[in-house]
């Protein structure tokens, strides 16, 4: 039994068949690929998994409890976070009132009328943010605000605002994408780091076959809505499936 | 100090002191000089200061953090005023009374209107609250007519109940609203040389509830529950995918500006025992926008600021008439003298909307964060200055 259970998903768009009985299993402690060409259905798999689209049948269970019909911030309290191609923060707020937020989110839940106390008097909540951003080697730029950030930085705290909540499956939608190739070397190490560090389950969507390669311990190749094979990446690099489905696209 | 960092404190302070001293620092100019008419210093005009500003405060909890454009508040402001003078109707002249139903009363209506409109952003959410707050004025002027009075407005009469007090004063007249005894309109003149400072009980206890109210929107501001508010501004994707639920503090929000409105409200039928329904029309919504964005929306002090402006405008610019323009050009030739004055008069007495839109026009341009912007650039040029003066000596060896 996996930590994520997905079973016989479909997903229309009108005349588009999305997503065709996907299944799929997560294990715990695993890094997880999902590959495949372009309008494969990697996305909406994606957003069926956080809550942002309902799939008209199948289930999907985390941790043993359903997740279909609940509200992203719902699914987040379960304990899954999500890193985004674009990276996703709060640009007008500092860097460290960035890592504050999800902070209070984990101690708090997803609402709290704490509108009295002080920011300055929540020490245990400084002394979590302050140690996320040492982690990510961030801490010196604490106080700048965060659209001033680049784009590698950017993304860096995203995921440090992920990892601040300790989920127990981490979701990254391209993390690389548009990134340059030193930015991407980066990337790669950051998520090689957490993933020894902190033993955090992770799914990764990806484009880029050198990060899938590099990071991922299974492999799932997505093609017109389905699954087509899930393996080790060894036996999914040579496989004449996934050959076929990339014809043209790159080289596997 | 009072659970407030240093800085904040000291601006708390600064607006305390302004408040106490407004008699005298809004009366700068004696008494029947040229320039009197400038005085912003009597009772009327300086508890409109003090309540706009309350209004405006709370006005800027809601959209100063969460940028949710409320364009329907001064329907929670006409209903906490009705609120008010039904208890002046009701149960006695107190004024405590008064405003504590009518921030309830307010309270509880914006939740209603927040808990419905709060399910839309942006433009649509603006849209709904207009909708609402256009729709409670056309119920306050016609189909409620029974509670609120509805053309004439709601006013105090001699047959009124009042239980806990007089219905009637003993010379037959109807009584006016009082702290224990202490009647709001009551002023003590204070003659100093040519000048006359007017110390009105109105004002004060006004200006008491805009200092807690100020107080109160620091602390927001400073909480971990402001924080939140600003990231739903910055992101909300962001914040769900954080685990929050931005609807419960949008709420909480829209209900805590809703109540400073019905305070503001409670406070104007304390000053004026009397509540019409135009208080709920969509101009004195738009005004509290005005407001918020001329002084700087999403800053402590700047809705004040906003506040202050336009009432300083309204009443003073608005009081310039042909005559008083004739009075200041006279030093001109005659032909010059009616030219100019031809030219400015658009933009005096009843023009005075002319002027306001200029000025916002000005401001949102060249400082999209509003007056307090303004302050900022000129304290930085002025510490600029102080630098560049004091770097040559501080090269200089010491002898």
């Amino acid at each position: 039994m996996g930590l994520l259970e997905v079973k016989g998903i479909n997903k229309r768009f009108g005349g588009l068949q999305a997503l065709g009985d996907v299944n799929l299993s997560i294990k715990e402690n695993t890094t997880h690929a999902i590959i495949g060409p372009n309008g494969a259905g990697k996305s909406t798999l994606l957003n069926v998994l956080v809550g942002k689209l309902i799939p008209d049948s199948g289930s999907v269970m985390f941790d043993g409890q359903s997740v279909l019909g609940r509200a992203p911030h719902e699914i987040n309290q379960m304990g899954i976070s999500r890193v985004f191609q674009t990276p996703e923060i709060f640009s007008d707020l500092s860097v460290f009132e960035n890592v504050m937020i999800p902070c209070f989110a984990k101690r708090d839940g997803a609402f709290r009328m704490h509108a009295i106390e002080s920011i300055f008097a929540e020490k245990g909540i400084q002394q979590q943010a302050e140690a996320i951003l040492d982690d990510v080697n961030m801490l010196e730029k604490r106080d700048m605000l965060a659209s001033s950030l680049s784009r590698g930085d950017k993304r860096r705290l995203e995921m440090a605002m992920c990892l601040v909540q300790d989920p127990k499956l981490l979701l990254l939608d391209e993390p690389t994408a548009g990134m340059a190739r030193a930015d991407t070397q980066n990337t790669i190490a950051l998520l090689k780091e957490i993933r020894e560090k902190r033993g955090i389950t992770m799914a990764i969507i990806e484009h880029d076959m050198n990060v899938v390669f590099s990071l991922a311990e299974r492999i799932t190749v997505l093609a017109q809505g389905t699954p087509l094979v899930e393996d080790i990446p060894d036996n999914i690099k040579g496989h004449p499936k996934v050959r076929e489905a990339y014809l043209g696209e790159a080289q596997v | 100090m009072l659970g407030l960092e240093k800085k904040d404190f000291q601006l708390l302070l600064i607006v305390i002191g302004l408040t106490l001293f407004a008699p005298f620092l809004l009366n700068p100019f004696p008494e029947g000089s040229d320039l009197a008419q400038f005085n912003a210093g009597y009772p009327d005009l300086m508890q409109r200061f003090v309540i706009f500003g309350i209004f405006a405060i709370g006005f800027n909890i809601l959209f100063g953090l969460t940028g949710y454009l409320s364009f329907g508040h001064a329907a929670f402001l006409g209903a906490g005023s009705y609120g008010a003078v039904w208890m002046f109707k009701l149960l006695s002249m107190n004024v405590l009374p008064a405003i504590a139903i009518s921030v309830v009363i307010a309270g509880l209506f914006s939740l209603l209107i927040g808990y419905v409109s709060l399910r839309r952003s942006g433009i649509y959410f603006s849209i709904l609250t207009l909708a609402f707050a256009q729709m409670s004025f056309a119920l306050a002027y016609s189909v409620l007519t029974p509670i609120t009075g509805g053309e004439t407005g709601l006013q105090l009469a001699l047959s009124d109940p009042r239980i806990f007090g007089a219905a009637q004063t003993a010379t037959g007249n109807i009584p006016v609203p009082a702290l224990f005894g202490l009647e709001m309109r009551s002023s003590f003149e204070w003659n100093v040389g040519a000048w006359l400072f007017t110390f009105n009980a109105g004002y004060y206890l006004a200006a008491f509830f805009m200092i807690i109210a100020f107080y109160i929107s620091i602390r927001i501001f400073r909480s971990p529950f402001g924080m939140m508010l600003r990231a739903i501004k910055s992101n909300q994707t962001r914040m769900s995918y954080t685990g929050l639920n931005a609807r419960p503090y949008t709420l909480a929000a829209f209900v805590i500006s809703g109540m400073y409105a019905g305070l503001a409200g409670g406070l104007m039928a304390s000053m004026d025992p009397l509540a019409g329904a135009e208080r709920m029309q969509w101009t004195a919504s738009g005004e509290v926008v005005l407001m918020t964005i001329l002084g700087g929306a999403g800053t402590l002090i700047g809705p004040v600021l906003g506040a202050g402006m336009i009432k300083y405008f309204e009443n003073i610019f608005s009081k310039i008439n042909e005559t008083i323009l004739h009075g200041w050009f006279a030093f001109l030739p005659d032909g010059l003298e009616d030219v100019v004055v031809a030219m400015i008069y658009p933009f005096i007495g009843k023009g005075w909307h002319l002027t306001l839109g200029i000025m916002f026009m000005l401001v949102v341009i060249f400082l999209p964060g509003g007056l307090v912007q303004g302050g900022q650039k000129i304290g930085a040029l002025f510490s600029r200055k102080k630098a560049e003066e004091t770097k040559p000596n501080a090269t200089e060896p010491a002898e």
